[in-house]
């Protein structure tokens, strides 16, 4: 079942559209990430989806409520945690907690139970009576996360979820996702600009100036791509390199301490290569392609702008 | 339409932050004392007072209109607090009206206000002022009503504040002139005609003179300039213009 619907949603700002006829599902409970660079949209579909903005035209339905007439009952069937923080500073983590209760009108001693259960379950149960402001980033971080799923929602949008943080805690973060979709169960859509975080998702849109350009699984993505790259170090490159071309007819790349080389299924190609190489092979590695190649493949462009170009091709 | 239950907690989150931040709570308490025991006590020496009210006694109930004031223009910029900080978006994305969050906000503006004039009140007895329990709870419901109006109107300005930069603004083109257009330092009667038209405009001019009915009871030079039924009129029209108004702008923003 389709828990997200959006039709043909277009969003302007000022006669420019941050949004262009963008269509998708997301079905209960799996995991979807929206991948794009800052400014696609992400943001934009993600404020339309919680209501938190209006939008010009197409349809928005979040767990079979309208965004736009049902607003209230799509607030209710939703926890959202934003890319900056949104906890105050000033009361502790249980006050923060209690806060968000109330506001979502739950029964006193329920809340009270689930409470204490998420505080475990993020691993804050010990600091619960110390103020918001004296949390690092990612204990704030894992708070807000918890206060998303306090009401038990449908579903859990995250946007950006890991943004700001180190590597470190970027990780942390990660594998208490992964850790909560287990037990809590809900969908999660998630938006971000990071390949490894959209990889471990069910289905990804990718998203760039405000269109899909690619929709589908991990794999399937990268199978779209055609070819995994081999390095190849052997006794001797030169040699192994004019042997490759003249028995396979592909032409290696010389690259710094061995060869590179593109093929279509590097599974069935290492084999084949084994067998009627005879130039000695002292190691050998294959690397499929990342998402970072598919979205490259699809705009020409990296992700972030900024970023060294990665090593390797698909 | 209205959660009571988001209004309580709104309410009780604004009161938890009052009393946990200190350096508000010291200056809250101190600016009325300054002004009531130095400036005060100064000017008492200065101004010969022809009839029964001393000059010191005569500002009571505008320092208590005061300590209204910047009090619910202070709460209400939690409003353009909140939004800087993110946390009005947990608040906006929960499943409760808009209006339930105006009303959150307004209330605990109102309350905080009503708290720290009462206590103010409190020093009525050292100025040798005859406020007793029913004075004091007639200037409880007249407090909240004041204390209404002027939330009700910063909420209405902070609405279209988008940063806390525009905030010393609103303080010294809109605040304090609306002190001293009150009537808490000297009779608006006694003000030049083209400045007296502002007094005449200005909500806590009548809210401060409603507390002089009950704090300066008589007939003098110093007393209150207004019958009591206009200033009840007009906090209670600016009260519920102003709600009304922050209400509808609420809405309409995000």
């Amino acid at each position: 079942m389709a828990i997200i619907k959006v039709e043909d949603l277009v969003k302007r700002y000022n006669g420019t559209e941050a949004v262009r006829g963008v269509s998708f599902e997301v079905m209960e409970g799996e995991t979807f990430s929206f991948l794009g660079p800052n400014g696609a949209g992400k943001t934009t579909t993600i404020n339309i989806l919680c209501t938190l903005l209006g939008f010009d035209s197409g349809t928005a339905m979040v767990n079979g409520y309208d965004c736009r007439r049902d607003a209230h009952k799509v607030r209710s069937s939703i926890g959202l945690v934003f890319q900056e923080v949104t906890l105050d500073n000033e009361l502790t983590a249980y006050e923060n907690l209690k806060f968000h209760c109330y506001m979502y009108n739950m029964e006193k001693r329920l809340s009270e139970e689930r409470i204490e259960e998420i505080l475990h379950v993020v691993g804050l149960f010990e600091r619960r009576d110390d103020l918001v402001k004296k949390f690092s980033g990612g204990m704030k971080r894992r708070l807000e996360i918890a206060r998303g799923l306090l009401h038990r929602p449908k579903v859990l949008f995250l946007d950006e979820p890991t943004l700001g943080l180190d590597p470190q805690t970027r990780s942390h973060v990660w594998e208490f996702i992964r850790k909560l979709k287990k037990s809590e169960g809900n969908t999660v859509f998630m938006t971000t600009h990071y390949m490894d975080e959209a990889e471990v998702s069910d289905r990804i849109a990718i998203i760039d100036r405000g269109q899909i350009i690619a929709f589908g699984s991990p794999d399937e993505l990268k199978r779209g791509l055609k070819g995994d790259t081999i390095y190849l170090k052997t006794a001797d490159d030169a040699k192994a390199s004019s042997e490759i071309e003249a028995k396979f007819g592909l032409k290696p790349k010389r690259i710094e301490g061995g060869l590179a080389l593109m093929v279509e299924s590097g599974e069935k190609f290492i084999p084949r290569l084994f067998e009627r190489l005879e130039t000695g092979i002292v190691s050998v590695n294959l690397k499929r392609p990342s998402l970072e190649d598919v979205f490259i493949n699809l705009t020409g462009r990296e992700i972030r702008e900024n970023q060294p170009a990665p090593r390797h091709r698909g | 339409m209205l959660s009571y239950k988001a209004i309580y907690v709104i309410t009780l989150r604004e009161f938890k932050r009052f009393f946990r931040q200190r350096g508000r709570l010291i200056v809250t308490a101190a600016r009325p004392l300054i002004w009531l025991f130095i400036v005060g006590s100064g000017f008492t020496r200065l101004i010969d007072t022809d009839d029964s009210v001393q000059y010191i006694q005569f500002i009571l109930p505008g320092i208590v209109g005061m300590t209204i004031l910047f009090s619910s223009v202070f709460s209400t910029i939690s409003v353009v607090w909140d939004r800087e900080f993110g946390f009005l978006r947990e608040m906006l994305v929960a499943p409760v009206s808009r209006v339930t969050i105006v009303f959150g906000k307004l209330l605990s503006g109102t309350a905080l206000s009503v708290v720290q004039g009462a206590a103010i009140l409190l020093v009525a007895p050292l100025l040798g002022l005859d406020v007793g329990i029913t004075e004091f709870l007639v200037m409880i419901v007249l407090m909240f009503l004041v204390a209404l109006a002027i939330t009700a109107m910063g909420l209405f300005i902070a609405s279209f504040l988008a940063s806390l930069e525009g905030f010393n603004v609103i303080m010294n083109f809109i605040v304090l002139p609306m002190f001293f257009l009150s009537g808490a330092l000297y009779p608006v009667g006694s003000l030049p005609p083209y400045i007296k038209v502002f007094a005449f405009i200005n909500p806590l001019c009548y809210g401060v003179d409603a507390f002089k009915h009950v704090i300066l009871p008589g007939q003098g030079r110093l007393t209150a300039e207004f019958p009591i039924w206009a200033d009840l009129a007009f906090v209670s029209i600016f009260a519920v213009a102003f709600t009304f108004a922050s209400a509808y702008v609420f809405e309409r923003r995000k």
